[in-house]
């Protein structure tokens, strides 16, 4: 029973772990690679890597669902790039980003490998994307500010013709 | 036929550096930046990005600056392009339900859970020409009200609570890709809206027009329309996950259609379905007037109209096949005109002979013709 609690909180952990990472990568995919880079320089890493797979451009279909919520169709292609670089410590780190920068997407895969080092984790946390993170969601909060200025309150007239 | 020909090199050439000197045109006006074309133009570039069905706003403006703003050659840039790499797979299912909103009407409710927010639109203009935008003149900044974080629940989900609107069939077996498969009769739904999201908007308005017009009608209602942006991720088997790649603009309809019932079901609406890449309502709104025509037969309606005709609908709404299939009529067919001639000429000989031999002067003849 025990054994049972303590594998489940161990796949807790892992979740939130992931969710988090997850949480990262989504950050640097919509960061400018010159912004990442200036964080990194920041960080000052010193991590020696190796490019696990060279930076690569190709497609992926976006798929939709028909209705919004029934089964999955493809609406279109979009371009995504993608690297991946292995540190010397051993972590892997992925770059999967919409558009065609090669920079930003193996920048984001440095980022994320950093981030699965226990030793780095923080810095990047703390110098790449929670800087990140506010200047998107400033943006974010901009466009649903500009948004909520365009409400409106339609209300129905009683015609003319109703009234006896 | 078409037969290949030979020669006019040097025309060829000296054409395409004239075309390239007059997309140019005089070198006193600034040349158009790619960001310009982007941020300026932003409805052409996702006009483009739409039917040339692949996301990419950097690549679309550049081929609305290519083509010198034809959208559909510019579509057929972008095409082409597509054609050169690889795909790395397919997204998981974008979900629209959590649409960061930049936009979201509804014409069968007034008050629904969010609101409803006109956004950047067209809509309650006076269609005047603004003059002042003929220089470049300051503009204020967008107002801006504490907006609520209340999700914007969709009217279908809505309607779909009380029982009121059909649900979605869920998934059946492989997602089909007329990219990778020729279109085939009788096409899943997955195909029918698949080949309409690339489709030609024009093709799409005429016929969603011809609906309400009498041909197929479906008493539609615009249920709802939404615009913002969506997150979309990608499970890499390299990484073992989903991950994030970014967050893509696209407006979604929700048609609200004349309601069915049956001895077993209870009558409720149906719906139809649009999408469509970037800011494009008028895109939308077709396609899921077309998408709810193709479903006649489905929900046993009479059929007949064109736009109900799938065969009809399905090969002839890609404006890429379409241009070429017409554009090449302008090639040399200079061997198959040869044959026809050739062809028109023996069949005159006959006749004249057939006309000298009954007497009569082959002068009148052509006189006649000319007149």
């Amino acid at each position: 029973m025990s054994t049972i609690n303590s594998q489940d909180r161990g796949n807790d952990a892992a979740r939130e772990s992931l969710a988090q990472r997850r949480a990262a990568m989504a950050v640097l995919a919509k960061a400018k690679a010159a912004d990442i880079a200036r964080g990194l320089a920041d960080i000052g890493s010193d991590v020696a890597f190796t490019d696990a797979r060279p930076a690569e451009i190709g497609l992926v279909m976006l798929r939709g669902r028909i209705g919004g919520d029934g089964a999955p169709f493809n609406i279109g292609e979009a371009t995504v790039t993608r690297a991946a670089v292995q540190l010397e410590t051993g972590e892997t780190g992925f770059g999967y980003v919409l558009g065609r920068d090669r920079e930003k997407a193996r920048l984001a895969a440095l980022c994320d490998a950093l981030w699965q080092s226990e030793a780095k984790r923080k810095s990047v946390e703390d110098h790449i994307i929670a800087p990140l993170r506010q200047q998107q969601q400033e943006r974010r909060a901009l466009a649903q500010a500009q948004t909520a200025a365009t409400r409106v309150d339609f209300f129905t007239l009683v015609r003319g013709e109703d009234e006896r | 036929m078409y037969v290949a020909v030979k020669g006019g090199e040097r025309a060829i050439d000296n054409a395409h550096a004239l075309l390239a000197d007059r997309r140019r045109g005089d070198r006193d006006v600034p040349a158009i930046s790619l960001d310009q074309i982007d941020h300026q133009l932003a409805l052409g570039v996702d006009r483009v990005m739409c039917e040339g069905s692949l996301y990419d706003r950097e690549l679309a403006a550049l081929a609305i600056k290519q083509a010198r703003g034809d959208m559909i050659e510019a579509i057929f840039l972008l095409r082409a392009y597509r054609t050169t790499l690889p795909r790395f797979g397919a997204s998981e299912s974008i979900n629209t339900g959590a649409m960061d909103i930049r936009r979201r009407i509804s014409a069968t409710f007034k008050d629904l859970p969010g609101g409803q927010v006109l956004g950047p639109t067209f809509d309650y203009t006076h269609r005047l020409l603004d003059h002042t935008l003929t220089s470049d003149s300051d503009i204020a900044p967008a107002a801006t009200a504490p907006a609520d974080q209340a999700t914007f629940r969709s009217v279908a989900d809505l309607l779909a609570g009380s029982g009121l609107i059909e649900g979605q069939a869920e998934a059946s077996g492989e997602v089909g890709d007329l990219t990778r498969e020729p279109l085939s009769f009788p096409a899943g739904r997955d195909l029918r809206l698949q080949n309409l999201a690339r489709g030609d908007e024009g093709f799409l308005l005429a016929l969603a027009y011809s609906t309400q017009r009498g041909f197929g009608r479906n008493h539609p209602f615009a249920g709802e329309i939404r615009y913002g942006e969506v997150e979309v991720e990608f499970f890499a088997e390299d990484a073992g996950f989903a991950v994030p790649l970014g967050a893509i603009a696209l407006t979604e309809c929700q048609m609200v259609n004349q309601f069915t019932g049956s001895a077993t079901q209870a009558p409720r609406f149906t719906r139809g379905y649009g999408i469509s890449f970037g800011q494009n309502e008028r895109k939308s709104m077709a396609m899921a007037l077309v998408d709810r025509a193709l479903r006649a037969k489905e929900l046993g309606e009479e059929t007949g109209s064109p736009a109900q005709d799938e065969e009809f609908v399905l090969s002839h709404s890609d404006n890429v096949q379409a241009t070429g299939f017409v554009e090449h009529l302008k090639l040399p067919h200079y061997v198959d005109f040869q044959a026809e001639l050739g062809l028109l000429r023996k069949l005159q000989a006959e006749f004249f002979e057939r006309q000298a031999q009954s007497g009569t002067p082959k002068e009148a003849i052509m006189q006649d013709a000319a007149e």
